[in-house]
């Protein structure tokens, strides 16, 4: 589905009174960034998978790449302004034949440096030397497992999908990811595998630690609870499933004020494969620029004007600021 | 129209219309009850989704598989746990045989 009819679904949500209209609530609206600590970068769209959860879109057929250009230019910002985190996304960013080029410069610039990877390619030529990229730069590395059962599992990413992750989770326990004082971080995130809403993260966290320790023997640090937003596929797989309206109005009536306190956009810019900046990598899916006199482009790159900017928000934000709230890192608020 | 609607689930928090206080009391206990404490709030949910089922509720039985769905129980779980309260049910009624019984060895001659 492209992009404004996605958007024109977002827009109709019947009783559901709209995101902004709810913040408006709480007297936070707009929304307005307090700065960029965190440069998420999209190397591309291309991945070796096609999740049925993919707000991205990805999979094999998809060309979108991130030219080393535009990496260039990103490490130029990064060079110049006190960013501490270095997020890396995709598709899969194995694909992007500057990964490893990329990896090597950001890694001079000590800064946290994180990839975001499905792990499966890890396992296949020519890529798995990227296990030792990964632990040389100590790079945290960030991977999906939807849940901790196989079948579950699979029936979000594909046949085969669980039992490769596991095999790459062991191996980088190998190379000491995961285990205790080794400074090298594996984080598994966890995004249901249907219509509804995330647990407590720490409830999962302590079931995912006892059930893959036994059952597969595998180490990892922190479980990251990641809300399905209805963007991409999984809007697709909403409505297939006739379960759009509901689960807007799940959103909606989990609505959490402490988590717009939280929401990760107001910290983090986010770049496309082609070089045009996002509030977050859902918008930049749904081909929402970041806005409001802004510069779109990091060619055009303007701390001055964009740490402050405002937010540009729609029905799909709803995801962020539902229950424990989500972001890339996970819930944003206790829950309690 | 049905008497049982999805979308009365929403209106559940409003069932302190008309007696506050009252209403206030429910949803202080209930928290209490349904949260975790000696037993975990997974093992809590799957018995309020036991009871559910054993009881026809529409909207518990709703809101608490996707409850034991978020916290990440699994169909099998769920599924045995509803075995749990079908058996206990039939027990139940098969216990409660007990006074026909009684009143059968009674009466007959």
């Amino acid at each position: 589905m492209d992009t404004s009819e996605q958007l024109r679904i977002l827009g109709q949500i019947g009783d559901i009174p709209s995101l902004a209209e709810k913040i408006r609530e709480t007297n936070m609206f707009p929304l307005c960034a307090k700065g960029i600590d965190i440069l998420q970068i999209n190397m591309g769209r291309c991945c070796n998978l096609s999740c049925r959860h993919c707000h991205v879109d990805a999979g094999p057929q998809r060309k979108e790449i991130m030219s080393r250009q535009v990496l260039e230019k990103c490490l130029e910002i990064l060079s110049s302004f006190p960013i501490s985190t270095i997020d890396i996304t995709g598709g899969s960013p194995e694909m992007n034949p500057n990964l490893e080029w990329f990896i090597g410069e950001a890694a001079k610039l000590n800064r946290r440096l994180i990839i975001r990877t499905n792990l499966t390619l890890l396992l296949e030529e020519p890529y798995r030397h990227f296990m030792d990229v990964f632990a040389q730069n100590k790079v945290e590395i960030v991977t999906s497992l939807p849940d901790y059962l196989e079948t579950k599992s699979d029936r979000q990413r594909g046949m085969g999908v669980f039992d490769k992750v596991i095999k790459a989770l062991r191996e980088l326990n190998l190379h000491g990811y995961g285990m205790k004082n080794s400074g090298l971080y594996i984080d598994i995130v966890h995004n249901p595998v249907g219509a509804y809403l995330p647990g407590l993260q720490a409830a999962l966290e302590n079931e995912y630690h006892k059930r893959l320790l036994i059952e597969q023997g595998v180490h990892f640090n922190q479980l990251f609870c990641i809300t399905n937003l209805p963007v991409g596929r999984y809007l697709d797989y909403l409505i297939e499933s006739g379960n759009f309206e509901d689960y807007l109005s799940a959103l909606c009536h989990s609505f959490n004020p402490a988590a717009v306190r939280n929401v990760m956009c107001l910290i983090m810019l986010s770049v496309g494969w082609n070089g045009l900046l996002y509030d977050c990598d859902f918008n930049q899916m749904l081909d929402l620029t970041v806005n409001y006199d802004t510069p779109t482009s990091i060619m055009d790159f303007d701390m001055d004007k964009l740490k402050n900017r405002e937010i540009v928000i729609n029905n799909h934000c709803y995801g962020c600021v539902a229950g424990s709230g989500s972001s890339c890192q996970g819930a944003t608020t206790t829950g309690d | 129209m049905s008497y049982y609607e999805p979308k009365d689930l929403a209106d559940f928090p409003n069932i302190t219309e008309w007696a506050q206080k009252e209403g206030n009391k429910f949803f202080e206990y209930y928290g209490a009850a349904t949260g975790a404490g000696k037993l975990t709030e997974r093992e809590k949910s799957l018995i309020a989704l036991t009871v559910a089922i054993t009881q026809n509720c529409p909207y518990c039985i709703d809101a608490y598989t996707t409850k034991c769905l978020s916290l990440g129980i699994s169909s099998e779980e769920m599924m045995e746990a509803a075995h749990t309260g079908a058996a206990i049910m039939a027990g139940v009624t098969l216990a409660h045989s007990t006074q026909m019984r009684k009143i059968i060895k009674k009466k007959e001659m």
